[in-house]
């Protein structure tokens, strides 16, 4: 070894595998350098769809790169790695952001590493708020899991067995015509603080999973009926969804720490930064005399960072993939992943 | 000896206590969800201890008109809405209280149901002694023909249950105990029960087992829960149905693993 100090490692990771594309700089300590991101915003009523996605992630990734590298103040040299997602997510998407990072890792001769999204959203959720064995409350539109760590795997414990709860979220926002901007499920949240009436909807809890589709579509069947009644206001069944659905999250995220036996939380994913349900979650972490670590938009919400780190955290343990294994997969359990740099 | 009339006791003590519950229930719904955390429960002279705090109950043991008993409190959860608290409240309780009563129509040993308290969020039942299978599988204390014999009994228990017509909801392995004194399996905790006779209900009760052998029991779990899915094929006159839907919860979606 030499006297000099080593600079340290610097990671570069792109996030896409949704209508969100981030990219972020993230030093060996867990230090975010840099972390834009821009949000694919469709008009109220429709959804993203995988084509015109890939196409935004296509027209804003170069600009995010150079945006992070310049908000880092650090030069295409000084990265060590550049992480990408692999999975699971949307095809399009996914691949678009890959390209690019095939691309820089080419040009700028470093390697690549490929992150699962869910381990992401984990490992960054872990890094910001410093939560050490938490249970994992993981919930965004496209996921929802309760996961622990156990022998070197983020094992799930329980999950939804249909639709993500933010799916089922962006799906009714989309029933009451809520924009999309900044996000359905913030639209909710904010119309939901001015409901109070309880309107009765189906709790689907099957033992440590739950299910989402029976309450959207009885939500979708009922909503305009009990408006055009009087019986309920928009905000009133904003509140009623948003009651009953967080009160399932929390039984299951209960029910896998009563099992493992944790009494610390972590929340993770888009609907993670949900006051309600941070709130709703605090209550019961309270009584059971634990910690509640949750975080805002800025790590909840996808973001590049979130891939950055622990593609740093999988690159120190030597885990570089060649060009030809840099594939990404729609379908990617968190699972699936063999945990190299936790004991 | 005095088993059977203990039993016998125990089966009418729970009638008139279901039929007691049921009354109040109607006669004064507003009662039914007082049940609030407190620190101490009593039962005419005898007070109970507190056991350990489950994610929606208490549980409590100590002696019931001279019988070793654990009490299950469920109470108010504070998160939730408290119209939804309480809805789910006083369902859960009636429903765990018929779906236990079901189960040992059925020949599935559960604990012995003593009295049921409506106005706490109470029931009173026998403290089965002995170790759940969670700890007995961590504790490696289970020879092998023991350990296939226990997992035979697992998957005969279940065929039994869904046979006639009882979906247990929460089939963990710390939901299964082995009653020290007559080694028996004994199904506890019915607070996710209720009746069914669809396929797609069974098959998504022995995936929740399957999900619970894996996470809790890593490396051996995915064999043990075979064994089980065996003795059940066996013992289940619809094990066909059951099976080709479990097969199917199995594959679903997201639960799928892909490659590539």
């Amino acid at each position: 070894m030499t006297g000099e100090s080593k600079s340290p490692l610097l990671c570069l990771g792109i996030e896409g595998s949704a209508n969100k594309i981030g990219v972020g700089i993230v030093r060996e300590d867990g230090e975010i350098l840099s972390n834009p991101r821009h949000t694919f915003i469709t008009p109220p009523g429709q959804g993203f769809l995988p084509r015109e996605t890939a196409l935004h992630h296509q027209e804003w990734a170069v600009k995010l790169v150079q945006q992070a590298l310049a908000e880092a103040g650090v030069t295409p040299d000084q990265i060590s790695c550049i992480a990408f997602t692999k999975g699971p997510g949307m095809g399009g998407p996914l691949v678009s952001c890959v390209v690019v990072a095939r691309m820089l890792s080419q040009l700028w001769r470093v390697p690549l590493v490929g992150v699962n999204h869910c381990v992401g959203h984990i490992e960054m959720g872990r890094v910001v708020t410093g939560a050490q064995d938490p249970v994992v409350l993981y919930v965004s539109g496209g996921n929802t899991q309760v996961i622990a760590y156990a022998d070197r795997r983020y094992r799930i414990f329980g999950e939804t067995i249909d639709i993500a709860v933010g799916n089922c979220l962006d799906r009714f926002a989309r029933v009451l015509n809520l924009p999309n901007d900044p996000a359905p499920g913030y639209n909710i949240e904010q119309l939901a603080k001015k409901g109070s009436k309880l309107i009765e909807l189906p709790y689907v809890v099957k033992g440590m999973d739950v299910s989402f589709s029976g309450v959207l579509s009885y939500i979708e069947g009922a909503a305009h009926d009990l408006i055009a009644k009087g019986e309920a206001t928009p905000a009133d069944l904003c509140f009623s969804l948003q009651e009953t659905i967080f009160a399932m999250l929390v039984e299951i995220t209960e029910r896998a720490m009563a099992h493992v036996g944790t009494s610390d939380v972590l929340i993770v994913g888009g609907v993670g930064c949900n006051l309600r349900l941070q709130q709703m979650m605090q209550v019961m972490v309270e009584e059971r005399g634990g910690h509640l670590y949750a975080t805002d938009d800025r790590y909840c919400i996808d973001n590049g960072a979130m891939i950055a780190w622990p593609g740093l955290l999988a690159f120190k343990q030597g885990q570089v993939m060649e060009l030809a294994e840099t594939t990404c997969t729609q379908r990617y359990r968190t699972d699936e992943v063999f945990v190299t740099w936790r004991d | 000896m005095s088993a059977a009339a203990v039993a016998v006791g125990a089966a009418a003590a729970v009638a008139a206590a279901a039929g007691a519950a049921a009354a109040s229930a109607e006669a004064a719904p507003s009662q039914t969800t007082a049940a609030g955390p407190c620190d101490q429960l009593q039962f005419g002279s005898s007070a109970f201890t507190l056991h350990s705090q489950g994610a929606e109950a208490r549980v409590w043991e100590g002696q019931f008109l001279g019988r070793a008993a654990i009490v299950k409190q469920r109470f108010s959860k504070k998160y939730r809405h408290p119209q939804l608290d309480a809805k789910l409240t006083v369902s859960r309780l009636k429903q765990e209280v018929r779906s236990m009563m079901r189960a040992r129509k059925l020949g599935v040993h559960t604990p012995v149901l003593y009295l049921v308290d409506h106005a706490t969020s109470c029931i009173y039942m026998e403290r089965v002694e002995g170790h759940s299978l969670k700890t007995l599988l961590h504790q490696n204390s289970l020879v092998e023909p023991e350990l296939e014999t226990l997992l035979v009994e697992v998957g005969r228990t279940i065929a039994r249950l869904h046979d006639g017509g009882l979906v247990h909801g929460d089939l963990t392995t710390s939901n299964m105990m082995l009653r020290q004194t007559d080694n028996q399996l004994v199904l506890i905790d019915f607070g996710l029960s209720y009746n069914s006779t669809i396929p797609e209900d069974k098959g998504v009760d022995l995936y929740v087992l399957e999900r619970a052998f894996a996470s809790a029991h890593a490396e051996s779990g995915a064999a043990m829960f075979e064994k089980v899915l065996e003795a059940y094929r066996r013992a289940s006159k619809q094990w066909s149905a059951t099976l080709n839907r479990f097969a199917e919860v199995r594959m679903r979606g997201r639960k799928r693993t892909m490659v590539g």
